[in-house]
């Protein structure tokens, strides 16, 4: 380590102003704070400070997304063998799966990254953490067949616009992994619905399945199924129990599938308190009331849904753990977040059930409470500011 | 006697290097200086010059927005520089000691039978008045407003506070006598915050103030909670707060006819050899506390604890209002690799992403000057909230001063509020920011603006 140390000292000047390498100081800068915490002591104010950063807390949300992550990849190979009809090892369905979901990643963060330097050299800034998570997020919210420069380019909009021109990392108004996402979904509707998109179906690198097809291939999500029928299939057409959908081997967003995995994700979230229970709490809450609410009604097929399957399946259980906790884009007033998580699962099962033409609504239902959690700060702060003046009155 | 008052909200960090309750002695140093800065909000004129003779209770400079508030030497002796810095603004005016501690006359008399203007008199010339700060804006009062009410807390819950119920044994006959002549200063009440823990006899005996029992984590033991929890401060309102050593050492004036300024301390922290409590006199110079008590070689010094003192050398000053010199170790030397995902056992974080939640109250734990990290915008939310307990949105507060939005920083309650009161917030912050600093400069921003 002393030796690294040494290195960086070395070379760090001609990063600074005037050395020959000044064009890359928010990348050299980056790697030093990466590497070694930085010897900054507190000059006014208080002497000691707590150990957690900001670093610590986005690597967090990292390592809780690994679960989904990994199940994604494996659920990626899983689907492609199945659906040509061939048995495959454990590590050749998931190596297949890795292969077909790491380039995503690579491009997710490489342009994502990217922008987030360039705009750190630029205004001679820290390189901020945040774009850590949303690059992790981007490649596990897309369909497996999403073009990669469709990737970069629903990426680069998503930086630029929905967060550097606020002012970057902390100060945007949407999240920024459901950005893209929505870029993606309305600029290409074709490459992000469907029934085309949701199953690698070539090899990759010779890896993979040369065979046909298998009889009664269906390559659409179960929610998109259930818009139009009443029983829920697999890929190739078997019928799903409740604990299939928990598990999630069926088509989907690389990382929404698995009930398990997010679970496993929510709990060190939930255990590190770096998420807040009492949004994810509100969102499940939110969400199981409506659907039941909708039961009651049953005007339509998705309306018949029993609440587990709307929690199960699709992309619920995955907004409510990493996307809806965002703690930028939601609200900051204790009580606005259990409001805010409610309304957020009942927007979400709400579009399901009233738009058949979008057979997900998770996306839809934060981007529009991103909007409001200002507001919904806005009335808390206010009753605050009304209890302080009835004070004075009385 | 009112109910206990339940804090909640808070976080006491349990600090390596506590001192017990032992008294040492220490040679008296002839070095003093008294700074200007330490009493905020005043712009001092200086009356004094090199090699003046002064003694204890000299005028060294006056306000000049208010020349009856005086500010005196703490001890007999000469003057032996007056500092200044840029724009010739004064730094500190340095004192040396004639060891005898002679003192202008001052009238022995039990302030409750005199008026409340001769009170008042009484502390101004002989320079007491400079240790009653007014909230809000947290700087020294004003002499010619008559405060709602006087506050002082009983208690210091700070990290490595001096116990009080120590530091004031054989104080009560002092005390009696400071509320005394407080009471005349204020036509509310003179309440004082105890610690519902502790036996607090000497509060407990004291007459004429209200007692408030407080209970619960840091900053339980902060006047400005115990203000918004008895009576809080609405806008207009002036409430004046007194350090509880402080009334004594009035007090004691009025009990025995001389001025003094001496103070009990401790001195504490990890890199201390033998943290105790010392007798020493206000703006004494803390070489002979420290020198061969401390160990280690890169510290800091700090007037005042470690969430809210100044930092000052190892040859520097006791400050005006504290009670208590920390010494701990400087971290601009750590190299951490890879700290920010590390498990850090032996570190202390209140986010659970790290083990400390698990390992216990009783763990102490070494904390460097390292601010482990690097400023970010806000991020997380909810933080503030967990240890700031009053009804007040720190987080919208400290937002409202970045804008310098003065109506909201009026409707969010700035006036209850002082820069001491966010310390825990700057502690647990993951974003590393400064917000003493910048509710200190709010308070300033607001005062400038509504004069």
């Amino acid at each position: 380590m002393k030796a690294l140390r040494n290195f960086l000292d070395k070379v760090k000047p001609s990063f600074e102003e005037g050395g020959k390498f000044h064009a890359f100081r928010s990348v050299f800068d980056g790697f030093e704070t990466f590497l070694f915490v930085p010897n900054t002591v507190a000059k006014r104010g208080s002497h000691i400070h707590d150990c957690i950063d900001s670093k610590r807390a986005m690597s967090i949300v990292v390592i809780a997304l690994m679960p989904a992550l990994l199940f994604g990849m494996y659920n990626v190979g899983f689907q492609h063998y199945l659906v040509h009809g061939e048995e495959a090892s454990f590590w050749a369905t998931f190596f297949y799966g890795f292969l077909a979901v790491l380039p995503k990643i690579v491009v997710s963060y490489l342009v994502g990254l990217g922008i987030e330097f360039t705009v750190a050299q630029w205004k001679g800034e820290e390189i901020q953490e945040g774009f850590l998570v949303s690059g992790m997020l981007i490649p596990l919210i897309v369909p497996v067949e999403c073009p990669l420069w469709i990737l970069a380019v629903a990426t680069a909009f998503a930086v630029i616009f929905a967060k550097e021109v606020f002012g970057g990392t902390g100060y945007n108004i949407f999240n920024v992994a459901l950005v893209t996402r929505a870029f993606l979904f309305f600029a290409y509707p074709a490459k992000m619905s469907g029934e085309k998109v949701w199953i690698s179906q070539d090899t990759i690198c010779g890896l993979g399945s040369n065979q046909a097809l298998v009889d009664g291939f269906t390559g659409a999500t179960p929610l998109g199924q259930a818009v139009s029928s009443t029983t829920i299939t697999d890929a190739i057409g078997a019928g799903m129990s409740p604990m299939d959908m928990i598990i999630g081997l069926y088509p989907g967003s690389i990382g929404e599938t698995s009930v398990i995995a997010i679970a496993l994700g929510a709990i060190i979230l939930l255990w590190t308190g770096i998420a807040s229970w009492k949004i994810m709490i509100s969102v499940f809450a939110g969400g199981i009331l409506t659907a039941c609410m909708f039961n009651a009604i049953g005007a339509n097929e998705v309306m018949n849904l029993p609440w587990t399957e709307h929690i199960f399946l699709g992309g619920f259980c995955f907004g409510a753990v990493f996307m809806a906790t965002d703690p930028v884009t939601s609200p900051r007033t204790e009580c606005g977040k259990y409001i805010f998580g409610f309304l957020i699962g009942f927007i979400a099962i709400v579009v399901r059930c009233l738009n058949p033409g979008y057979p997900e609504g998770m996306m839809l239902a934060i981007l529009l409470m991103n909007v409001f959690a200002a507001l919904i700060d806005y009335c808390f702060v206010q009753a605050n500011i009304k209890r302080r003046l009835n004070r004075v009155n009385k | 006697m009112s109910e206990v008052i339940r804090i909640k909200k808070g976080l006491d960090i349990n600090l390596k290097g506590k001192a017990k309750e032992i008294s040492a002695k220490v040679e008296t140093s002839e070095l003093f200086s008294v700074r200007p800065d330490d009493f905020h909000g005043i712009t001092p004129k200086v009356t004094v010059h090199e090699g003046d003779k002064v003694k204890v209770g000299t005028v060294l400079f006056y306000s000049k927005a208010n020349p009856e508030l005086k500010f005196v030497s703490p001890v007999s002796g000469e003057v032996i520089a007056v500092n200044r810095g840029d724009r010739r603004k004064v730094l500190d005016i340095r004192l040396k000691s004639d060891g005898q501690f002679a003192s202008e006359s001052f009238s022995k008399v039990n302030p409750s039978s005199l008026s409340s203007d001769e009170v008042k008199e009484a502390l101004l010339n002989a320079g007491y008045f400079a240790f009653i700060k007014q909230r809000p804006y947290d700087i020294i009062a004003n002499p010619n407003d008559c405060p709602k009410a006087i506050f002082v807390s009983g208690f210091d819950s700070a990290p490595l506070a001096p116990n009080y119920e120590y530091l004031m044994v054989g104080r009560e006959e002092d005390f009696q006598f400071g509320v005394n002549a407080l009471a005349k200063l204020t036509k509310g009440k003179v309440h004082i915050g105890i610690n519902a823990e502790s036996a607090s006899k000497l509060y407990k005996g004291t007459q004429g103030v209200e007692l408030h029992e407080f209970i619960g984590p840091h900053p339980a033991g902060n006047v400005g909670v115990q203000i918004h929890h008895v009576d809080p401060i609405n806008k207009g309102d002036i409430v004046w707060v007194v350090n509880a050593q402080d009334v004594a050492m009035i007090g004691a004036a009025f009990r025995t006819g001389q001025i003094t300024f001496g103070r009990s301390i401790v001195v504490a922290g990890s890199c201390v050899k033998k943290p105790a409590y010392y007798r020493v006199t206000v703006g004494e110079c803390i070489s002979n506390l420290v020198a061969g008590n401390v160990e280690g070689e890169n510290l800091r010094y700090i007037s005042g604890n470690p969430l809210t003192g100044t930092q000052i050398p190892s040859d520097g000053f006791l400050g005006a209002f504290d009670a208590q010199i920390s010494v701990i170790p400087e971290g601009d030397k750590n190299n951490e690799f890879l700290g920010w995902i590390m498990p850090r056992l032996n570190k202390f974080s209140v986010n659970h992403s790290y083990f400390s939640w698990l390992l216990g109250k009783n763990k102490e734990y070494d904390i460097d000057t390292n601010i482990n990290g690097g400023e970010r915008a806000f991020i997380m939310s909810g933080e503030y909230d967990k240890v700031f307990p009053m009804d007040i949105y720190p987080e919208f507060l400290v937002k409202a001063i970045l804008a310098k939005d003065i109506d909201k920083m009026e409707q969010l309650g700035i006036y209850e509020v002082a820069p001491e009161d966010f310390a825990l917030c700057e502690f647990v912050c993951t974003s590393k920011i400064e917000t003493q600093r910048i509710v200190r400069e709010g308070l300033d921003y607001l005062r400038k603006e509504l004069a």
